[in-house]
């Protein structure tokens, strides 16, 4: 029996509800696990804290700690001025932890393993940066390409390099996410792949799959840890990205 | 319809057309539903999640400021009730040191008084006792002087059988109570 390590990321299509010229409109297991982390994060910010307790219980704490730790994050990487863009850091940051954790319950679909949805984000940031940054400074934005104390002659080429790093954000951005999230999957999906493989062999191959089995499970925490540093790697991205927004001077 | 939660164990029939993350025809249902679900988490979280969770906040910052004021407070009234203590009993002590030394100088005023009073007395029993000494003195030497006369009278008559005339006896008595 062969395990298809890709199959846990086809998009499944559970009815359609529209179609936008050509392009069918359809709720799938991605728009279900979406749902489900809006849900989750709504359960936990707003029914947890429905005491509103002086001193924390367990949930509540973990709302607050979520509250603290993305504001944290971005206060010190856009100062006070930056906290405006604190919802908006914060539904990215908890959108993509559901995402990536929700991804590793067994049976379940990872939204964040698809380019067109990390890359969406990326833009969105990319797009809010740029407008943000003319909005609030106006043409002084363009600084952020021209760094202070080059040598004239040195200067278009740091300026060109400035640009192109500039562009190349959203790639960095998404397809970080994006490889991270469908990497750790194939990962373990191939190695689960083996035990099921090995074990068919028989008694003898009973014992030789306990090695894979150990591998999945190690590889399972090691995914837990990624799930949650990449939900942390693209918020802080974030937070850089709106920095230059906020501050265009280097 | 496809069935909701099985791509796990599934064998490769699955996927239609190459990699799933490429598939083009999914990009449109997914970008969707994702503006679907960010547009609505991102009304929950401004509107409802995040200002309940800053108001938890404010509110515990505010009663951890209130009480602390309030123990201040009640700090800085155990420190003037200590220290009106201590100025009352300072007040006290002192008051007692003053009746102390007032009584004293009182009493030693009034016995002094007495002392002199007294004394005064004293003295002026003494002058009347002296006063009277000196009358007594001064009767019994006239009683001596006539006495002695009368004695000088009669030896003398005894001797010489005659009896001496008066104011010769007195002025030799004189003579002899004078040396």
């Amino acid at each position: 029996m062969t395990v298809d390590p890709i199959h846990q990321f086809n998009i499944d299509k559970w009815f359609t509800i529209g179609t936008v010229g050509s392009r069918e409109i359809a709720f799938t297991n991605s728009a279900m696990f979406m749902l489900i982390a809006v849900l989750s994060i709504a359960v936990l910010m707003i029914g947890f804290t429905h005491r509103q307790a002086l001193v924390p219980g367990r949930l509540q704490s973990l709302a607050e700690i979520s509250y603290e730790f993305v504001a944290d994050t971005l206060r010190s990487a856009t100062g006070e001025a930056g906290m405006k863009f604190f919802p908006f850091v914060f539904t990215i940051f908890m959108f993509v932890l559901f995402a990536n954790v929700l991804g590793l319950l067994p049976y379940s679909f990872t939204v964040t393993s698809h380019i067109i949805i990390t890359a969406a984000l990326a833009l969105l940031v990319f797009f809010t940066v740029i407008v943000y940054g003319f909005w609030k400074n106006g043409v002084r934005f363009l600084k952020l390409f021209v760094p202070s104390g080059v040598p004239g002659y040195i200067l278009p080429f740091v300026v060109a390099i400035e640009v192109l790093s500039f562009l190349s954000r959203p790639i960095s951005h998404s397809v970080r996410l994006f490889a991270n999230m469908l990497a750790g999957h194939i990962t373990l999906k191939v190695f689960g792949g083996f035990v099921t493989m090995i074990a068919g062999f028989g008694i003898a191959g009973w014992f030789g799959a306990a090695l894979p089995l150990v591998m999945i499970v190690i590889l399972t925490a090691l995914e837990l840890l990624v799930a949650f540093l990449q939900a942390y790697v693209f918020a802080i991205l974030t937070c850089i990205y709106l920095n230059d927004a906020i501050h265009p001077g280097h | 319809m496809a069935e909701p939660a099985a791509h796990t164990e599934v064998p490769s029939e699955g996927h239609k057309a190459g990699f799933p993350p490429f598939q083009r025809e999914t990009f449109a249902s997914q970008l969707v539903w994702l503006v679907i679900t960010f547009v609505l988490l991102y009304a929950v979280v401004a509107k409802f999640a995040l200002p309940r969770v800053g108001g938890i906040f404010a509110a515990r910052r505010e009663r951890v400021e209130a009480d602390l004021a309030r123990a201040r407070g009640l700090r800085d009234e155990a420190d003037a009730a200590l220290a009106a203590y201590e100025k009352a009993l300072a007040d006290a002590h002192s008051r007692g040191q003053a009746i102390a030394s007032e009584t004293h100088t009182k009493l030693t005023a009034e016995g002094e008084a007495r002392r002199k009073a007294l004394e005064a007395e004293l003295n002026g029993k003494l002058a009347e006792a002296e006063k009277a000494i000196a009358g007594t003195k001064q009767s019994a030497m006239a009683n001596v002087r006539s006495i002695a006369a009368e004695a000088a009278a009669a030896i003398v008559e005894r001797l010489i059988g005659a009896a001496p005339a008066e104011p010769a006896v007195a002025a030799a008595v004189d003579d002899a109570l004078k040396g």
